[in-house]
């Protein structure tokens, strides 16, 4: 039947073909049927015998591999955290140590400032002290110099007016003025 | 041959010749008869196939290596590919029939991938290979059915989830279905197969006429492109069938 239509086909050009199409030919189907039997034991064999285990171990080794290289990954990982906590805890301490170390510093130089001030006051103080005895002192003389100068003064113009001089009266009078 | 006719007048169709036997050693013809074990073009073309077969799962994986080659990691998804259907489709006790699998698989595949190039052999498309692979595997899932699960493998007929007056009746279909299953599995792989291959040639012998030639060449191209995928897809669907049926023998009880 298929053949009839490939003879409609080819528009009058003589068919050589007879029989039925080749697809059905039983006479081929020995020769077919032998050869793909042979072509099938040939590929189970190649494959049972030669790939398939290789290929077997191969991606067992290849999940081996995989399987320890992530655990080893996952265990470096571990240790870089381990890594970045004591570089973390490191950098705090050593944060902490040169804050103490500042602070102890500004203390000192604190406490130097503070024991340099107090001197320095107290030998102001002190010069303070001195110039304000210097001059008492030199008040109180000048008061004695006062009265002296009264004194001679009112003597003075006691002869010249040519009166009797008595000195303890003068005096007497002259410190209670003065004050000397 | 043909050449006789094709100068006689313009158009010549004949899509079904590259179907034909021819030895390999010899002269054939339309009315060839080989005998049992003639070496012929249908011998050479399956030796390509094994040979294809060979290169790339045995030379190419030879250096084991853990960081694949580029053909290493072919035969690596291939092997896994079909493991995992093995697994999935019958089941983790089916991984001893992986390697018969394995090889249905790639005896289709290599045939009819080879049987796309130009001036060669498709053995796929013959009824008479198809057939044994279909038979090959009904005979083998039915022996091991009755061998593993006795006289319970008959419960694949009789749906005892089923109403029992309805018993029967699903038991005739169950029963006609099974029975049909080798022949739709072998006739759906030759019958695509030769198909294809008839269309491009029909296209091809339409090339002939100077005028819708480029369209017959373009029909030939985008039919060559269907033909890839259906020569990958029938080895896909044979395989997956295959382990379905295979499950069958093993798991009768659902």
């Amino acid at each position: 039947m298929e053949h009839d239509a490939t003879a409609e086909l080819t528009h009058g050009t003589a068919v050589p073909t007879e029989g039925p199409i080749p697809l059905l030919q039983p006479a081929y189907f020995d020769n077919l049927i032998f050869w793909a039997v042979v072509a099938l034991v040939a590929i189970y064999f190649i494959l049972s015998r030669m790939a398939l285990p290789r290929i077997g171990s191969t991606l067992a080794t290849r999940e081996g591999t995989i399987a320890s290289d992530l655990s080893a990954a996952e265990a470096l990982r571990a240790q870089a955290r381990d890594a970045q906590a004591a570089y973390d805890k490191a950098v705090a301490e050593a944060r902490a140590e040169s804050n103490r170390i500042a602070q102890a510093t500004r203390d000192a130089i604190k406490a130097d400032l503070d024991a340099a001030l107090a001197q320095a006051d107290a030998q102001i103080e002190a010069r303070a002290a001195e110039g304000a005895r210097a001059v008492a002192e030199i008040q109180s003389q000048a008061q004695g110099s006062v009265a002296e100068v009264a004194r001679d003064t009112a003597r003075e113009i006691l002869r010249v007016l040519g009166g009797q001089v008595d000195e303890t009266a003068v005096d007497r009078a002259v410190s209670a003025r003065v004050g000397g | 041959m043909e050449e006789t006719a094709h100068e006689a007048v313009g158009l010549t169709f004949h899509p079904l010749d590259q179907f034909q036997l021819t030895p390999l050693f010899g002269t054939g013809g339309a009315d060839y008869n080989p005998s049992f074990f003639a070496l012929t073009n249908a011998t050479l073309w399956m030796a390509i196939s094994v040979l294809a077969i060979f290169l790339l799962f045995v030379l190419s994986t030879g250096s084991r290596s853990v960081i694949p080659g580029r053909a290493q990691s072919v035969a690596e998804l291939i092997y896994s590919f079909i493991r995992k259907m093995v697994d999935d489709v019958a089941g983790h006790d089916a991984g001893r029939f992986f390697p018969l699998i394995l090889t249905l698989f790639l005896f289709i595949l290599f045939t009819n991938f080879f049987g796309l190039l130009p001036l060669s052999f498709t053995a796929t498309s013959h009824i008479a290979v198809t057939a044994l692979l279909g038979f090959g595997v009904f005979l083998f899932v039915t022996v091991l059915g009755f061998v593993l699960n006795g006289k319970k493998f008959l419960g694949l007929f009789w749906m005892t989830d089923a109403p029992l007056f309805l018993r029967p009746i699903i038991a005739v279909i169950e029963l006609i279905s099974y029975f049909v299953r080798p022949v739709s599995h072998s006739i759906r792989l030759a019958g695509n197969i030769m198909a294809g291959h008839t269309v491009i040639k029909v296209f091809a012998g339409f090339a002939q006429v100077a005028a819708i030639s480029p369209l017959a060449v373009l029909g030939v191209a985008a039919i060559y492109g269907i033909e890839i995928l259906v020569a990958g897809i029938q080895a896909y669907v044979f395989t997956i069938l295959t382990c379905v049926y295979l499950k069958d023998a093993l798991h009768p009880g659902h």
